[in-house]
């Protein structure tokens, strides 16, 4: 165990040194040399002058949101001496899985690569840059033949990879006993209890204001809804990202929902954020990859189909392009259970010193991957800031979604939250639904691995994520997912096989998020 | 009064059919007794003609009025609309009230409009007060889209007017009329698409005016990109919204058929414009419904076994003002998606729940004010009696919700004169 000082002063290097190469820094720096100009600055306190110009002008605001967000972003550390890869996973047997399971992806992009004989990535010739340049604000209409492209994979592959997992120091037994996890996931992992659950989640309380509840008996929602909007506008005045992060976890009012995530994600969108976007949009003019095919390709499979994001396509494509080329992303596998895959150049196979990653980004789309960029095209319509959003939720949240490893937000752990959630409160339905072969996770996996994206309405969809955000985890989309079939509880218990209770929760776009929380949180007994 | 309605239809439509059978009504041929006719407008012509003579009984309704025409064609439509304006100005009405570039503040929403052949040298004169302009000619009769094309050189329309001049179907075509409107060349775009909104409302009588707004209208997407620029103004994809022209298109998607809730519309607009802009956009939409029915409700036929569900066609501009493009009479019933099938079976099952109360035999006398919990995904939108009875025509601009008669049930919007949205 470390003991608590030397994990904060330890905490407090990492984050200087993160902030050490940021252009915040450097704006902090010039700002205070600018500050020297002004009368107020005296010299003989010049420290606690600059110190007082810094926070009056709302710099030491900046720099608070700054650390508040690497400290969101980073885990807390381990101790000095554990490797690199202890800060990506702690556990050695996930951390080989999540290599073999990297392995696959790769071997299966390599093989669609000969089997289609097309190149990784290739330099676009001059006129066809120019075609692209001049419809990239309309790619959608383009329709290049995808057939052949097949997504790398699709949650159910992803799934049965979980399912196989164990921990090779665990008993797992072969006689059933009451204590046998009955669920699809065979790890033991910690997962929180309602009890604990309820402590986490207190502000979603039934006797607390919440936006998505309509027939609140506590509070009159008119009337929180009123003065919750007044305290929401007085957050965004603050500019301070720990004060929203508190703040949604009761809702954000639909008109200041953009702006109190950016804050809480401390995007703002500065001159050079436009510039950066500008340049990922000219690397994606240059050069033609392999993954823009499979983006492409996803797209035209999700949401070109999706009745409230069909209209977003063609800002889909100018997001998920770019973010493929975003070499930024590479950051978040210092603490991601994955590695960034790579690749060689052409007859240098092996060589370490011609490895490239690949994807630039080190991220492989999979089938729905475009599902965690639509709901946010709600909210920002500038496709710089659009893009940067969906930057910051990736290598916060979603890429727990589809990596291995034992995060209490990774895919693994809400996985067996979700099991361990109906197999405690609903014994019944959990042992029915087992026996007729419809393991529920076989259902609800899909919902958790997009974050209910594509399942739920847009309005509840947004609702939900604000608690993520709130929360800072995304252990509500397991508690959510046991929820929904505590609701149709009734209905399923009646099915008789793995179709008809997929039937049962095939729509899920009529359900109102918060009442189903609430109620499987906090008014069942437990 | 236990007898069953007994039913005709000239539509062979199964959102019509299916309504009518799950109301145990009876179907009979045209020629038969029958209590409920659901008909085109053709035959609504017949009907009402003076040749045919006939005269309904106090049992029979129709879903047309005798002459829908003055508010469905595009013509009559602006007409109705310029003399309104005209009137209330004559009255000195502060709703005519004009801003300092001769515009009425409150009554300037449709597109500016001349008839053709008749006003050519009226539009002549517009057109050259603003050359670069777009101008969309639209032939009055004809709905979905069809014979509509752009113009933006005055030597097309000359070119027009000699081509279907010397044509073989002279006759025909020299007594059409066209309108021709100014075209809205700013349109809001969302995902960098053009939309249009399709609204539905009923009006259960006109005089007194009773309508009724539909809560669950769409957009209609272009499926292909938007650029006002002019090489493009052939493709008719782009400019016009018409689900009969769009699935026509390469990229028409049979999933979603280009639709968007106006769910999704106000969330979308309240996250990125923020809720006070839109509350006023869709207040201002309301308003302009109201008044273009009470611009044509002086000259309607307010036949007593008449009710009428209008498509409304609306395009928003970007700087959120709404426009009136048309009102259609019978807005398709054909269903081409899943959810569409859905929204128009509810949009007639509504529909009859206020037009033929309790799905009993219909008597025309009756006062035509149903109860608030058969209106289903209707909500009142206008009802002149209440409006009056209140003392005063001011609430129409409040918000729709609280349209007169609901007023007080709505105690959130309440405390505040609502009159400063219109401003």
């Amino acid at each position: 165990m470390l003991d608590p000082d030397r994990g904060l002063s330890l905490t407090i290097a990492r984050v200087v040194q993160r902030l050490q190469g940021s252009s915040l820094h450097s704006q902090l720096e010039r700002q205070a040399r600018v500050s020297l100009h002004k009368p107020e600055i005296k010299l003989e306190s010049l420290k606690e002058d600059i110190k007082d110009f810094l926070k009056t002008s709302g710099w030491e605001k900046k720099l608070q949101n700054a650390v508040y967000s690497e400290l969101n972003v980073f885990p807390s550390p381990c101790h000095p001496a554990a490797p690199p890869e202890h800060i990506k996973e702690p556990l050695a047997y996930m951390r080989k899985a999540q290599g073999s399971w990297e392995k696959r992806i790769l071997k299966s992009l390599n093989s669609m690569c000969t089997e289609l004989n097309i190149p990784l990535a290739q330099k676009r010739p001059v006129n066809e840059q120019k075609e692209l340049l001049n419809k990239w604000n309309e790619m959608g209409t383009d329709e290049p033949d995808l057939s052949l492209f097949r997504p790398v994979y699709a949650p159910k592959d992803f799934l049965e990879v979980l399912m196989n997992l164990r921990n090779p120091n665990y008993e797992n037994g072969e006689q059933p006993s009451f204590r046998n996890h009955l669920g699809l996931i065979q790890v033991p992992l910690k997962v929180k209890d309602i009890p604990e659950l309820k402590e986490d989640f207190s502000e979603l309380g039934l006797n607390i204001g919440q936006l998505g509840i309509d027939d609140s008996a506590q509070v009159p929602p008119e009337f929180f809804e009123n003065e919750h909007v007044r305290v929401g506008q007085k957050v965004l005045a603050e500019q301070d990202s720990a004060a929203a992060q508190q703040y949604v976890r009761q809702g954000c009012p639909t008109a200041l929902r953009a702006d109190l995530w950016a804050l809480i994600l401390n995007i703002s969108n500065q001159p050079e954020d436009i510039l950066y976007y500008e340049q990922l949009k000219s690397n994606v003019i240059q050069h033609n990859l392999l993954v823009d095919s499979l983006i492409y390709k996803d797209v035209k499979l999700t949401a070109s189909n999706d009745d409230y994001y069909f209209v977003f396509e063609d800002y889909l494509y100018q997001v998920l392009l770019c973010f493929s080329r975003d070499t930024s992303v590479l950051e978040h596998f210092a603490y991601s259970s994955a590695t960034p895959p790579k690749s060689y150049i052409q007859g240098k196979l092996g060589m370490e010193e011609y490895a490239v990653f690949y994807p630039p980004n080190g991220v492989i789309p999979f089938h729905g991957f475009s599902m965690y960029v639509a709901p946010l095209c709600f909210l920002y319509h500038e496709p710089s800031k659009l893009y940067q959003i969906f930057r910051e939720m990736y290598v916060r949240f979603f890429f727990r979604l589809h990596s291995i490893s034992s995060h209490p937000s990774g895919i693994v752990s809400l996985c067996l939250l979700f099991e361990t959630l109906l197999q405690t409160h609903l014994p019944q339905l959990f042992y029915h639904l087992r026996e007729i072969g419809a393991q529920p996770l076989r259902i609800s996996f899909k919902w958790m691995v997009r974050a209910f994206s594509g399942y739920l309405a847009t309005d509840q969809l947004l609702l939900l994520w604000d608690r993520i955000l709130g929360y800072n985890s995304l252990e509500i989309l397991a508690v959510l997912a046991a929820a929904v079939f505590a609701f149709r509880a009734v209905n399923l218990m009646e099915v008789t096989s793995l179709a008809a209770a997929e039937a049962v929760l095939a729509d899920l776009s009529t359900l109102k998020v918060m009442p189903l929380l609430q109620i499987f949180l906090f008014a069942t007994v437990t | 009064m236990a007898g069953k309605v007994k039913w005709v239809t000239d539509i062979e439509k199964s959102v019509l059919i299916n309504n009518f059978e799950k109301r145990g009504w009876i179907q009979v041929a045209e020629n038969e007794d029958w209590n409920f006719y659901w008909m085109s407008v053709q035959t609504i012509r017949n009907v009402f003609s003076v040749e045919t003579g006939y005269r309904l009984s106090d049992d029979q309704i129709v879903n047309h009025f005798p002459n829908h025409y003055e508010l469905t064609r595009k013509d009559l439509m602006v007409k109705n609309i310029k003399r309104y304006r005209k009137e209330l100005e004559k009255e000195g009405s502060p709703l005519a009230e004009k801003d300092e570039n001769g515009k009425y503040i409150y009554l300037d929403f449709v597109p500016v409009t001349f008839m053709l052949p008749a006003d050519y040298n009226l539009f002549v004169e517009e057109f050259r007060k603003n050359p670069s302009s777009t101008w969309i000619m639209k032939p009055c009769g004809k709905a979905q889209g069809k014979g509509i094309f752009l113009i933006n050189k005055l030597s097309q329309i000359k070119k027009w007017s000699r081509d279907s001049k010397t044509s073989s179907f002279v006759s025909q075509s020299s007594k059409e009329a066209y309108v021709i409107s100014l075209y809205i060349n700013n349109p809001l775009l969302i995902g960098g698409k053009k939309f249009d909104l399709r609204l539905y409302v009923l009006v259960s009588t006109y005089r007194p005016l009773r309508c009724y707004m539909y809560k669950l209208g769409f957009c209609r997407f272009c499926t292909v990109k938007y650029t006002p620029s002019t090489s493009e103004l052939d493709n008719m994809f782009v400019h016009l919204t018409n689900v009969a022209i769009q699935k026509h298109g390469d990229d028409y998607n049979h999933i979603h058929g280009g639709k968007w809730t106006v769910s999704n519309l106000r969330l979308y607009l309240e996250s990125t414009r923020g809720k006070e802009v839109t509350n006023k956009l869709f207040d201002e939409i309301h308003w302009i419904i109201v008044q273009s029915l009470k611009a044509v409700a002086p000259v309607m036929n307010n036949d007593k076994h008449c009710f009428e569900c209008y498509g409304y066609d609306i395009i928003i501009d970007d700087k959120l003002k709404p426009w009136l493009i048309e009102v259609n009479a019978s807005p398709s019933l054909t269903s081409s998606t899943a959810n569409d099938r859905i929204l128009k079976y509810n949009l007639i099952n509504d529909t009859l729940n206020i037009a033929v109360p309790n799905g009993e035999i219909p008597d025309c006398k009756w006062n035509k004010s149903p109860p608030k919990e058969v209106l289903g995904n209707y909500e009142v939108l206008y009802d002149e009696e209440m409006a009056q009875s209140d003392g005063t025509d001011r609430d129409l601009r409040g918000r729709p919700g609280q349209s007169p008669g609901v007023r007080g049930s709505r105690a959130r919007d309440s405390g505040k004169p609502v009159l400063t949205t219109w401003k």
